[in-house]
Order: C-alpha cells, then sequence, then structure tokens
C-alpha cells in the first residue's frame, strides 16, 4: 500500500464512474437510472477537486467547478422526478420500455 | 503507513462497495440507501482532501437532499416490496463487459500519463477565499456563472412546477 495521491483518486473517480455506467446499462426502471447518473456526476466531482489538490493548489477553479456542478445536478434531479412523478401519473409505470409514446 | 492512509483506503472501499451495491441490488429502497452511504463516503474523501466546504456541501446537497427526493418518489410510484425486473444474461454479461473495458481503458491511459502541475503558493480553500473569488468580477472571479446558475435554479423551479400542473385527468 502505497502513499495516497492523485492516482489514487482518480483510480476511484474511474471506478465510480463506470459502477455508474454499469448500472445505466442494466436497469429499466427511471429512478435507478437517476442515481447511476447521480453517481456519474460525483466521480466527475472527486476529479476536479482532486486535480484542484494536487496539480494547481495556487487556484481554485476545480472548487468552483464543482460547487456549479453539485447546483445544476440538484436542479437536474429536481426536474427529472418532476418528469418520473408526471409519468407514473400517466402511465401507472416508470419503466423505459412503456415511455416510448413521450417523443410523440 | 499512516492513520491517514489507512482512513483513505477505508473511505474509497466503503464508498466504491456502497455504489457497487447500489447498482446491484433488485430492491430499489435498498439501492436508494446505498446510494446515501456511497454519497457520504464521497463527502469523507473530501473531508479526507481537507476542502471541508464541498464536504459540507456534498452532505447537504445531495445526503440531505437529492437522496431524500429520491426515496420520495420510491414511495410515490413503487409498490413496497417490488422487485426490479432481472434483465437477462446476455444483456449483464455485455453491460458488465462494456463497463469493464472503459474502466481499464481509462485506468491505463491515466497511469501511462505523468501529470505536471504547478506548485505556487497554494490558496487555502477556506469559506472567506471562496466567497471573495466567487462573487468576484475581477479577473478569475465567478460573479457571472453565480448568475448564470442562479437563472438556471429558477428555470428548474418554474419548470417543476409546471410538469407537476398539468390539467387534471379526466374523471375514471
Amino acid at each position: 500500500m502505497m502513499e495516497p495521491g492523485l492516482y489514487h483518486l482518480l483510480f476511484i473517480s474511474a471506478a465510480l464512474f463506470f459502477i455508474g455506467i454499469y448500472g445505466f446499462f442494466i436497469r429499466r426502471n427511471l429512478i435507478t437510472i437517476l442515481m447511476s447518473v447521480e453517481l456519474i456526476l460525483n466521480s466527475v466531482n472527486i476529479n476536479f477537486i482532486a486535480f484542484n489538490k494536487y496539480l494547481w493548489p495556487g487556484k481554485m477553479d476545480g472548487l468552483f467547478f464543482t460547487i456549479f456542478i453539485i447546483a445544476i445536478a440538484a436542479a437536474e434531479a429536481a426536474v427529472a422526478i418532476a418528469i418520473i412523478i408526471n409519468l407514473y401519473r400517466s402511465h401507472q409505470s416508470i419503466d423505459v420500455e412503456k415511455a416510448g409514446e413521450m417523443k410523440y | 503507513m499512516t492513520g491517514s492512509t489507512i482512513i483513505f483506503y477505508l473511505l474509497a472501499a466503503f464508498t466504491l462497495v456502497n455504489a457497487l451495491m447500489a447498482v446491484a441490488t433488485r430492491q430499489i429502497f435498498r439501492a436508494a440507501i446505498f446510494l446515501l452511504f456511497s454519497l457520504i463516503g464521497i463527502a469523507g474523501l473530501y473531508f479526507w482532501m481537507q476542502y471541508e466546504f464541498i464536504a459540507a456541501v456534498q452532505i447537504i446537497v445531495y445526503v440531505g437532499g437529492i437522496t431524500v427526493l429520491i426515496i420520495f418518489s420510491i414511495f410515490l410510484t413503487q409498490q413496497a416490496g417490488d422487485l426490479l425486473p432481472k434483465q437477462d444474461m446476455k444483456r449483464q454479461l455485455f453491460s458488465m463487459l462494456a463497463a469493464f473495458c472503459g474502466f481499464a481503458l481509462t485506468v491505463l491511459q491515466v497511469y501511462q500519463h505523468s501529470f505536471t502541475g504547478n506548485t505556487g503558493m497554494a490558496v487555502e480553500p477556506t469559506v472567506a477565499n471562496i466567497g471573495n473569488q466567487m462573487l468576484g468580477i475581477q479577473q478569475g472571479g465567478y460573479a457571472l456563472p453565480f448568475e448564470v446558475v442562479s437563472i438556471l435554479l429558477l428555470a428548474a423551479l418554474i419548470g417543476c412546477i409546471v410538469i407537476a400542473m398539468r390539467s387534471k385527468p379526466q374523471t375514471t
């Protein structure tokens, strides 16, 4: 075991990203897909903070990007859940296979 | 091997195991709880990196906000005790393969690349520094993105109301 550094954090973030991708692929339920998206966004945040800490400690740009990503993720989750609940009210299901007529 | 190293590996293992359980479990409510713990682990990683402000924002927004929203929507849309449908073997196998290949490719690229940063004077990410730069209008200030994000949040708020306020369904 080595002293943890930038590479370890990048490893964690890559692992989280692809766990999210895997969850995105195997589920057909809109809420679980939303959870996978949250995991993916969090992995990106870890990346930004790690680069900010280990490569450019003299600036705080990565930190601000992380704050904005968190704000946008919150807005996105709220809108997505409003759409999901509305879809459930009209279709009694939140399976993506049954939501085909949303595109018309 | 210091205490800091041990804490780092514990946090990393906690985060990754919970994230894996969140996508692997077939009970959607448990998935939400595992996601909650995974997000707490990520907040712990931010604490470990000494970005306390980001860790606090992570806990407030993700753990306190988004997860609660997800749990509420599970209660509203799911019958209790339902298992998520099982995917067929072929689909599971191929998605696992795709995720693993992407992961291997990314990690190989990262480990072969040697990052060169600049090691200038470190700016402490204290709340005072963050506030000064976030609302600053001089070079490197983030006042404009801040305003844009506030307009985005307003748009999301109005959008949620409009979506939720659809015309009343016909009486059945």
